[in-house]
Order: C-alpha cells, then sequence, then structure tokens
C-alpha cells in the first residue's frame, strides 16, 4: 500500500476539505481575471498594472497563488500515487513517486516565491 | 434454537456444516459445471472495448491538471513579464501576436477551462447531485459539451 507520507496535511479528509476550498478560489479568481480581459478590449499596460497595483487584487491574488500550491500538492499526490506505485511501475515505483514529488514541491516552492516577487515587487 | 445462515463458530460445529453445504455448488444436469455460473457473453472483440464516458472526463481532468501545473510556469512568465514595464508589456503582445504562442496560450487556457468546468461537476456531485450511473453520463456530457464550447470561444478569442 501507499502510505500518507507526502500527502499536504497528512490527513486524507482534510486534504480533501483543502482541494475543494482552494478549487473554489482558483475557479473564483481565473473567471474574474479571464471576465476582466474580456470586459477591457483594448487592454494597455496602464490598466493592466492599475489592476495589478490595487491592494485587494493583489490580495486576491495571494489568495489564488497559495490555492494553487495547495491544489497542485495534493493534485500531484492523487496523481503519483495512483500511477507511480510498485504495482503499476514495478519495484523502483516508491523511488520513482518520491522523486517526482519532490520535483513537483519544488516547482511549487518556485511557483510561491516567483509569485509573490511578481505581486509584491512591482 | 435458531439456525445461524452465517458466522462462524468454534462451539457449534453443525452450524458449520449447514454453512458448508450452503455454499457448494449444484453440479445441475450436465457435469461439466462451474463454481460460478457465468452465461455472460464474452467480447473478445477488442476494437469494440470502451471506457464509459465518465471515465475519459475523468482521466482528462487529471491529464488537465497534470498540464497546466507545468503551464503555470509560462503564465507567470507572461505575468512577470507584463507587469515589468511598457516594454514587457509590448513584449508580451509580439510574442502572442506570433501563431505558435497563440496555440500555446490556447492549450494552456483550454487546459484551464476543462479542468473548471469538469471540477464544478465535481463540486455539484459532491453535493449529493446526479450521483446515479445515469446522472454521472448525461453529466460527463455536458461537460464536454460546455468545455468545447468555451475552449472553441477563447479560441476565436485569442485569435
Amino acid at each position: 500500500m501507499v502510505r500518507n507520507v507526502m500527502n499536504l496535511s497528512r490527513n486524507g479528509l482534510s486534504d480533501w476539505v483543502i482541494q475543494r476550498v482552494s478549487a473554489v478560489i482558483l475557479g473564483v479568481y481565473f473567471v474574474g481575471l479571464l471576465g476582466f480581459m474580456l470586459m477591457t478590449p483594448d487592454l494597455g499596460y496602464a490598466e493592466w498594472h492599475a489592476l495589478f497595483s490595487t491592494t485587494w487584487v493583489r490580495i486576491a491574488s495571494l489568495a489564488a497563488l497559495l490555492a494553487l500550491c495547495a491544489h497542485a500538492w495534493i493534485g500531484m499526490w492523487t496523481v503519483a500515487t495512483d500511477y507511480l506505485n510498485n504495482y503499476m511501475i514495478g519495484s523502483k515505483g516508491t523511488v520513482i513517486r518520491f522523486l517526482f514529488q519532490a520535483a513537483c514541491v519544488l516547482l511549487i516552492f518556485i511557483y510561491l516565491v516567483w509569485g509573490i516577487q511578481i505581486l509584491w515587487g512591482l | 434454537m435458531p439456525r445461524l445462515s452465517g458466522g462462524w463458530s468454534a462451539l457449534h460445529p453443525e452450524h458449520v456444516a449447514v454453512v458448508v453445504s450452503a455454499t457448494e455448488p449444484d453440479p445441475g444436469p450436465d457435469d461439466e459445471w462451474l463454481p460460478v455460473k457465468d452465461n455472460r457473453p464474452k467480447n473478445l472483440e477488442l476494437q469494440t472495448f470502451h471506457f464509459p464516458l465518465p471515465a475519459i472526463t475523468s482521466i482528462l481532468h487529471r491529464i488537465s491538471g497534470v498540464f497546466i501545473f507545468a503551464g503555470v510556469a509560462v503564465l507567470l512568465f507572461l505575468l512577470a513579464e507584463s507587469l515589468r514595464s511598457q516594454q514587457g508589456f509590448d513584449n508580451v503582445q509580439q510574442w502572442l501576436s506570433a501563431p505558435v504562442f497563440k496555440v500555446v496560450l490556447w492549450a494552456i487556457v483550454a487546459g484551464l477551462l476543462y479542468h473548471l468546468i469538469a471540477g464544478i461537476k465535481h463540486l455539484i456531485m459532491d453535493m449529493g447531485i446526479g450521483e446515479t450511473l445515469e446522472g454521472g453520463v448525461t453529466a460527463a456530457r455536458l461537460v464536454i459539451i460546455v468545455s468545447a464550447v468555451a475552449i472553441i470561444a477563447v479560441g476565436f478569442w485569442i485569435w
């Protein structure tokens, strides 16, 4: 069996809730941003920069970024434990899954630092 | 004393005997009997095998999730460049006028839209709506139709 040592909260029920709450945050943020871009056909640098200079847009973006990190961690854990295990790919499954998840966590960390730098370094 | 139909007890060996005789398969009229009666038709035409639609939308949800996880790198790069300066914003606009970049952006946004729509279906089903077999197939059809329309629409918008 696959043990729950690399999931986000060490608790399946908690992961389930975090996955759904982060999904709602990401969905609202993505639809809102897409809506803004559709509503502003001649979007220029001035409007774009002004949007991301607003405090509440920065807060919403940071919330979406954190939600993305949690959501990606849980999603990647789910996919990795389903396919990258000893039953699916043989005796090296656990090692391969650990390396895959380590790479995912590193990428999540890069996204987090990079995102904060973009949002708050304007 | 009532006879127990199931369960196992070392104190009452006669109950065990009853259970064993009940699970003994009936040999039936012909002597080529099987332990399990299996009169189901066998389908050996592998070409006609296919996943049910809800299974296809589910695996697409996973594939799109992994894909957009990588795609976020491109989106963050575009966001950083577009917010850096007027020059950076112009750079992004220039890149996005190239067909190759348009295809890349469209693929990422398509992945996002599919993942979003299939995710909304998940949340609705979590509320206990459409949890039957028919409901699942209908929801999967809706996911395919709605996301196809959204992906085509956003393609027109990008081009």
